[in-house]
């Protein structure tokens, strides 16, 4: 990180955050693929890789998950004030809005029009995550890797079909990637 | 001051031990909130999960700012939040500082090569389950055309092209989305 860390940075980290945790509707897979985006692909502050590594151990680590991700990202850049100012913008969005449909709940959640938007957005979001999905897959094919073929479809297919718990998934998947390190030491070892 | 670290006390509870994020911590949260300590009745524990739903944040934390909204007003959901997101940033802050250490270590770079498309996967199995909540009426699978929702087909794939050709900012295309579906599904459903 050349960026200097001025009060601009720290806004600019605040403010983007609490936009993405604002719109982030429909829990912590929603949010990976919109920090990507931001992060990623527009401000170029975290690098592809990384980004997937992070997501990996926000989805292992207890808690919600849009608020471990941007911890990560928060320390990522700045450390552990960064991570601080993360969660806070994080949270916030939410809190603000709980507190105000709290006290007149039953009115926001009978509403017609309310729900009619949200069918709507789902729609959005549905094809938010597709497209990430679409762009992540091309990546892992870049590294024409039968191995990381066999771990994509394979999770896919038991996270998808035979409903395994995720952390054993990550688990079963990192296992097979140090097998593989294991495995290619020792052939180069003999070689 | 009691109610207050009860509050703290239960949500760092619910924090510590929902992994797998979302609805992994629906029984926990169940669990403190109705059954513990009564400070929710059944159904309105139905309502914060259905309020979840329409509204941005994780499950977690709108639940800890409705019951501690619910009990001590504003300080009870600041409390309650604070507890939630506590055992959080103490455990990834950990586990980030041991990735950013051993990362470039050889077998630390094998299972991180085999987390990634691991990663991939979990992220497209859950929008396949977004997919099918938005384009069947129960969620549920059919090749019926009267149980498939076409404005939400067309709608997806409007998005998809979009965000295919022309790489807008996502949030202008959910909020774009969330305007037309909208109106067709307010007026013409």
């Amino acid at each position: 990180m050349n960026e200097t860390k001025d009060l601009k940075f720290y806004l600019k980290l605040f403010s983007s955050t609490f936009t993405l945790s604002a719109f982030t509707f429909g829990g912590g897979y929603v949010i990976i693929p919109l920090m990507r985006k931001k992060f990623v692909e527009q401000y170029g502050w975290i690098e592809e890789e990384e980004m997937l590594d992070l997501t990996a151990i926000a989805q292992s680590s207890p808690g919600a998950m849009a608020v471990n991700a941007a911890i990560l990202i928060g320390y990522r850049l700045a450390g552990v004030p960064g991570a601080l100012l993360t969660v806070l913008a994080t949270v916030l969005p939410p809190l603000i809005t709980l507190t105000v449909i709290s006290c007149f709940y039953t009115a926001f959640r009978d509403s017609r029009a309310v729900s009619a938007v949200m069918k709507g957005m789902q729609a959005g979001v549905a094809a938010v995550i597709a497209d990430v999905v679409v762009t992540m897959t091309q990546a892992v094919a870049r590294e024409r890797s039968v191995m990381g073929w066999l771990i994509l479809f394979g999770a896919f297919f038991a996270s998808t079909l035979l409903d395994v718990n995720i952390v054993l998934i990550i688990f079963c998947c990192g296992v097979l990637g140090a097998a593989r390190t294991l495995w290619q030491r020792r052939r180069k070892g003999r070689a | 001051m009691m109610l207050y670290l009860q509050l703290c006390w239960s949500f760092f509870q619910i924090g510590l031990f929902g992994i797998g994020g979302g609805y992994a911590a629906l029984p926990l949260i169940r669990h403190q909130v109705v059954e513990l300590h009564g400070w929710l009745t059944m159904g309105e524990f139905v309502d914060v999960i259905t309020i979840s739903q329409m509204t941005p944040g994780p499950i977690a934390i709108n639940a800890a700012t409705f019951v501690g909204t619910r009990i001590c007003g504003l300080p009870g959901a600041i409390v309650a939040t604070i507890g939630c997101v506590t055992p959080s940033i103490i455990i990834v802050l950990t586990l980030a500082y041991f990735y950013y250490k051993y990362r470039n270590l050889n077998l630390i770079q094998g299972v991180l090569s085999g987390l990634r498309p691991g990663v991939v996967a979990l992220i497209a199995s859950a929008g396949l389950s977004i997919i099918l909540l938005a384009f069947w009426k129960d969620g549920v699978f059919s090749l019926l055309p009267s149980d498939i929702d076409f404005w939400a087909v067309g709608l997806f794939a409007a998005c998809l092209l979009m965000l295919r050709l022309r790489k807008p900012n996502p949030i202008y295309v959910m909020l774009g989305a969330g305007t037309v579906g909208g109106l067709i599904y307010y007026f013409l459903t």
